[in-house]
């Protein structure tokens, strides 16, 4: 795994607020089969693009305020965040091309 | 890594039961088999299944997920190569077939194996696309938790609606099954299930018209009586469509011979399709059964017929 840092109901906010780069924050959950299928595409893209953005977990049943704060309906859903505000949506598993695609602004 | 000069002989793309039986039944005859399971796709359809209780030799069922898993595990044992990306591209009309995938890394075949499932069938009304993932949502399994203590519908009258509506009632207060017609197609175990089930009713000869939002997420939908023509609201927070598949073709399209629905012809008692060294097995070509065992048994022919085409071209 590369450097994600794993979130919980208790540093959700702060974490966010004091990063220096867009996160992408993966809403995820050990039964969520489309969770497990984009998760190894997220660590390619948290080594590949390390300077350009963060990328941060939060798993949905062990910290269910922070996902509930964040009105998650669907998972996978990665939401892009800078300076604390969600300023990009992303729901559902994707091959790492779309990913990439959808995070250009941040990753270029 | 295969090249024109040396293709591999047998490439299989999909990896739900009729993939990975053909990489079984390929490996096995030592035909080193290539197989793309997709980037986000992989095991497919049976990925967001719960219990499975009818494929035969599990006696107390076993889960969808862990199912797919142990058989990707059998193909593996043999060598059965993997791929974890999409083919993009594919041009199967010549003696050596090449392919492409997602990350554009190219790769020659001698034979290729098509097994690419079926997708979600979407309603085509106003707001379905807008709150897919605000309340609209295609995957019980994947999304049921989020909807906790509230109304909720399910669109679909056949086995995969009503085994998500059983399913949803774990979470939900309530769960409407709504259907278009007053009966359902779904076997006769799973609708006595239902039937049963105190939080499920049925709605019949109705259709979901619009999905409506409040504050981004879904808080009604509106409804047609397909009898009377008289229309409705109902008050939900989740709308669960579960109301079919279609073949996913896209990637052969133009190429190969369809019927009319867009399912892969192939020639009567085999998996052989109109091109040589091309075949095609599971839902990819089946509209009459659709069921994990059949489509593992599909796979399996179709590697037989691969290996047959091979050892005489």
């Amino acid at each position: 795994m590369a450097n994600m840092k794993v979130l919980t109901d208790a540093s959700f906010a702060t974490e966010l607020k004091s990063a220096t780069t867009p996160v992408l924050v993966d809403f995820w959950a050990e039964w969520c089969g489309p969770c497990k299928q984009v998760a190894p595409i997220l660590d390619e893209i948290a080594g590949e693009y390390a300077s350009k953005i963060q990328i941060m977990k939060l798993n949905i049943d062990e910290h269910p305020a922070a996902a509930q704060a964040a009105m998650i309906t669907s998972i996978p859903t990665m939401n892009v965040y800078v300076n604390g505000e969600v300023v990009k949506q992303i729901i559902g598993a994707k091959p790492k091309a779309a990913l990439v695609a959808e995070l250009a602004e941040f990753l270029n | 890594m295969s090249t024109t000069e040396n293709p591999v002989e047998v490439a299989i793309i999909g990896s739900g039961p009729a993939g990975y039986t053909a990489g079984i039944y390929a490996a096995r005859a030592q035909l080193k088999p290539l197989l793309f399971e997709g980037a986000v796709t992989a095991g497919g359809a049976l990925m967001n299944t719960t219990e499975v209780e009818n494929f035969p030799g599990f006696e107390t069922g076993i889960m969808g997920p862990q199912l797919m898993q142990q058989m990707r595990g059998q193909a593996e044992r043999f060598g059965t190569q993997f791929v974890t990306d999409d083919v993009v591209q594919a041009d199967l009309n010549q003696p050596i077939k090449y392919l492409k995938d997602d990350r554009g890394n190219e790769y020659w075949a001698k034979s290729v194996i098509l097994a690419m499932g079926s997708g979600y069938r979407e309603l085509g009304i106003p707001g379905e696309k807008e709150l897919s993932g605000h309340g609209v949502s295609w995957c019980a399994t994947c999304d049921g938790f989020f909807f906790r203590e509230q109304v909720i519908a399910v669109v679909g009258g056949g086995d995969s609606a009503v085994e998500e509506a059983t399913f949803l009632t774990r979470f939900a207060s309530k769960v409407y099954l709504i259907h278009r017609r007053d009966s359902l197609r779904a076997s006769k175990i799973m609708v006595a299930r239902a039937e049963a089930d105190p939080k499920l009713e049925f709605v019949w000869n109705t259709e979901v018209t619009e999905a409506v939002a409040k504050d981004g997420k879904l808080n009604q939908i509106k409804t047609r009586n397909t009898v009377t023509g008289e229309a409705g609201v109902m008050d939900v927070t989740g709308l669960f469509i579960a109301i079919g598949h279609d073949p996913r073709n896209e990637l052969v399209k133009g190429q190969i011979d369809l019927d009319d629905q867009g399912y892969v012809l192939v020639k009567s008692g085999s998996t052989a399709t109109n091109l040589p060294g091309v075949f095609a097995c599971g839902d990819l070509v089946d509209h009459t059964y659709r069921q994990a065992i059949t489509a593992a048994g599909s796979g399996c022919a179709a590697a037989l017929d691969a290996e047959r085409w091979l050892s005489h071209n």
